[in-house]
């Protein structure tokens, strides 16, 4: 499709960033990016006045947004990629946390931490890592396959049945999961055990004042998002990625160009469910105690709402998303005034649900593609011939773009 | 896996238990009792059916419509001048029934009022922008969040904490469960006599409303093909405000019958898993399809009974989504099928 330029459906906030961003090689595009990961994952110890949370932990709620961030990578390759909606996302997290849980817990009949286990104490939560992702990709198989031939609005309704299923049987089955009273004293990485920290820096009982277990967490799980996003954004490139946005678009023209819509769709839902697993163990880990209460279907409702308000599609959208769900209601904790104008903060962080609720409302009625909305340049050319096009575009200044733009 | 987990999996009692005894024991009564359950699925089912059928619209919100209709009934009847307390008020048979009919217009006039009213407000614009299905369904969700948190949050401040708030009220019981006869050895009480019938009662008119009436016939043609509705002649837009309407309506009815059997269900949350059940019901008889979500409301609430029992108390909800996922996998289009709208592939 063929738009002249100035028709083109307008871009979001900083479009022409994008732009440049997109020119940039390879190498300048990790030379920008590295330190500005770094000076990110140094944002809880730099304390800067505005920013930091008082309620709370600024280093706990960061932990919370990099996990908050990856369940949105997670989800955004099911609804924003695929457009599949997924209202029982919280499930495969309670998958991945019980995973986790069942293996470390000394209260879990299951447990291998101990005498006899194949797992070491120290290690057992990295190790279990791949067990938990392996675990709930196979989860998603097993909830993906007789489901995801059938039409959208039901898969809605029979993954938010899956996501109470889970929950339940975790409340069930006391005799396994300990029911109601949870798993306790999940493994975490026993890592930097000093004087000062007898359980190592990654244990819950670290709560100092700057560099606290949270921070650590933060960390970690930032780096399993650069992970993530490196494996998402690569899939997204390839054919895999072409064909999750042909069926999002039509599924019906995508099937009938050739594409196995059936097989992409479990591919996206087996994806999206083993990083919901991955962020579900490090969930584990972080808090060291998992109860079923944790995995109520309102938690989907939040990722999804991270999700759709960063922008469906857009990595970087729904990262955006995640730390305003996490955030948001963290800043106005505790907080009485805000610059100078007094507020009453604590009962504004109560009412996130109402706020989330009507943000909700409004944003799909004024900005149904999110803060941050996706761009589909080119998918079926690639990068190369986009900035190719642009370059050309720009030296002749055409009225009329000759980059075949895959429409909206 | 390695020997000792293996072995422990094995050393574990098995985590549920199956009571055919008891299931056979009490079948007729559990029979009876699903059928009352049912009988208020079947009428929350109503109104996610004709939503779906006239604008292909999971409306989640639904079950915040019906939780108004709680609430609304309960405002009534403090109106009416019943201080909430655990003791039944006896007023007589026909003093009553006059008051639970107040209470039940009361539920009726806020539910509708507030599915209109959604209507209005959240579908109406993104109709106008041709918004796709997803946009629809968050924004029902959206509402969803909404209304629960009014009624957590603001109700209780609006009505110095008589109404709303984070704990169930306190309830206000004008029937005590009384047997009334015997059926197969199943014990019928006053309760379930009067769900039962003013459910039938409900259902069979709004039946006749939608297949003999005009505007029912309105709502049938918005369904099955909305431009040549509209090339005859048909008001898509009241259609849309009629539908939602009558689901909410009955919403609100079916919230008084479910306060008459869980008198201490009025609560913020207490829509939430029942208007998912309610969908499920619909889906099982077919979504779209009137008589299929009575159908639907009845055999899953027979059903989930009889799971109750078989499997134990807390395995209830695990029986009715796997009966959903279980009959979406061999019957996609439900039991009855999608009658009302046309069948998509």
């Amino acid at each position: 499709m063929t738009a002249p330029l100035n028709e083109r459906p307008k871009g979001g906030v900083g479009d022409g960033f994008r732009s440049w961003w997109n020119a940039q090689s390879r190498v300048a595009q990790w030379a920008f990016g590295v330190p500005f990961i770094l000076l990110l994952a140094l944002l809880p110890l730099l304390n800067i006045p505005l920013l930091t949370t008082e309620g709370t932990n600024f280093g706990t709620v960061m932990a919370q947004f990099g996990m908050y961030a990856l369940i949105a990578i997670g989800l955004n390759v099911v609804v924003g990629q695929a457009g599949l909606l997924d209202l029982g996302y919280v499930g495969f997290y309670a998958v991945g946390a019980y995973t986790v849980a069942l293996l470390t817990s000394p209260n879990s009949p299951w447990n291998q931490t101990g005498e006899g286990g194949w797992l070491s104490s120290s290690w057992a939560w990295l190790a279990c890592l791949p067990i938990a992702v392996a675990i709930t990709a196979m989860s998603g198989l097993i909830l993906g396959s007789p489901t995801l031939r059938l039409r959208g609005d039901y898969l809605a309704i029979v993954t938010l049945g899956f996501g109470e299923i889970v929950r339940l049987l975790a409340d069930n089955l006391d005799e396994i999961t300990g029911g109601g009273r949870g798993l306790s004293q999940v493994a975490y990485p026993r890592l930097g055990v000093a004087e000062d920290f007898p359980l190592g820096v990654f244990s819950a009982g670290n709560v100092g004042k700057t560099l606290n277990s949270g921070v650590w967490w933060y960390w970690v799980s930032i780096v399993l998002i650069v992970v993530v996003l490196m494996f998402v954004g690569n899939l997204e490139r390839s054919r895999v990625g072409r064909a999750w946005v042909a069926i999002r678009e039509d599924e019906d023209a995508a099937e009938i160009m050739g594409v196995p819509t059936f097989k992409f769709k479990l591919w996206a839902f087996v994806i999206g469910a083993s990083i919901g697993g991955l962020s579900g163990a490090l969930y584990a880990g972080q808090v060291q105690f998992v109860v079923p209460t944790n995995f109520n279907v309102i938690n989907s409702v939040l990722f999804l709402c991270a999700v759709v308000l960063g922008g469906q599609g857009n990595k970087l959208g729904v990262i955006l998303g995640a730390f305003i769900i996490v955030y948001l209601p963290n800043f106005f904790l505790g907080r009485t005034e805000i610059l100078g104008i007094p507020v009453d903060g604590s009962s504004i962080a109560e009412y996130k649900y109402l706020f989330f609720g009507i943000a909700l409302m409004v944003l799909m009625i004024f900005r149904p593609q999110g803060l941050i909305p996706v761009r589909q340049k080119l998918l079926t050319y690639g990068r190369e011939l986009y900035v190719a096009a642009r370059r050309r575009s720009k030296e002749t200044a055409a009225p009329a773009n000759p980059s075949a733009e895959v429409a909206k | 896996m390695s020997g000792p987990l293996a072995e422990s999996v094995l050393a574990l009692a098995p985590p549920i238990n199956f009571n055919i005894d008891a299931l056979g024991n009490l079948f007729w009564q559990l029979t009876i009792d699903g059928l009352a359950y049912g009988a208020i699925y079947a009428l929350v089912a109503v109104g996610y059916t004709l939503v779906y059928g006239v604008l292909r619209l999971i409306n989640f919100a639904h079950s915040e419509i019906f939780m108004l209709g709680m609430f609304g009934q309960y405002a009534v009847l403090m109106l009416l001048g019943f201080a909430p307390s655990g003791n039944v008020y006896s007023e007589g048979t026909l003093l009553t029934i006059v008051y639970l009919g107040i209470a039940v217009l009361g539920g009726m006039a806020v539910s509708g009022g507030a599915a209109v009213g959604l209507e209005r407000l959240a579908y109406r614009p993104l109709r106008k922008r041709n918004a796709p299905s997803l946009v629809f369904l968050i924004t029902a969700i959206g509402a969803s969040f909404v209304i629960q948190e009014f009624v957590h949050y603001v109700l209780p401040q609006l009505t110095d904490g008589e109404l709303g708030g984070v704990n169930a009220q306190q309830p206000i019981r004008l029937v005590a469960p009384e047997e009334q006869f015997t059926i197969f050895g199943a014990s019928v009480t006053n309760i379930t006599l009067i769900i039962l019938t003013s459910a039938f009662l409900l259902s069979l008119g709004t039946d006749v409303f939608v297949n003999r009436t005009k505007f029912g016939r309105g709502i049938r043609a918005v369904a099955q093909d909305p431009t040549t509705a509209t090339l005859m002649g048909i008001s898509r837009e009241r259609v849309i405000m009629l539908t939602f309407l009558l689901g909410g309506l009955l919403a609100g009815a079916a919230a008084l019958l479910y306060t008459l059997r869980v008198p201490n269900g009025i609560i913020y949350s207490g829509g939430f898993i029942l208007g998912i059940k309610a969908f499920c019901a619909a889906v099982l008889g077919g979504i779209g399809n009137l008589r299929g979500a009575l159908l639907g409301g009845l055999i899953l609430g027979v059903m989930e009974n009889y799971g109750q029992v078989l499997f134990g108390t807390g395995w209830r909800d695990v029986v009715a989504f796997v009966l959903l996922i279980l009959i979406l996998m061999f019957r996609p289009t439900g039991i009855l099928g999608e009658s009302l709208g046309r069948a998509r592939v």
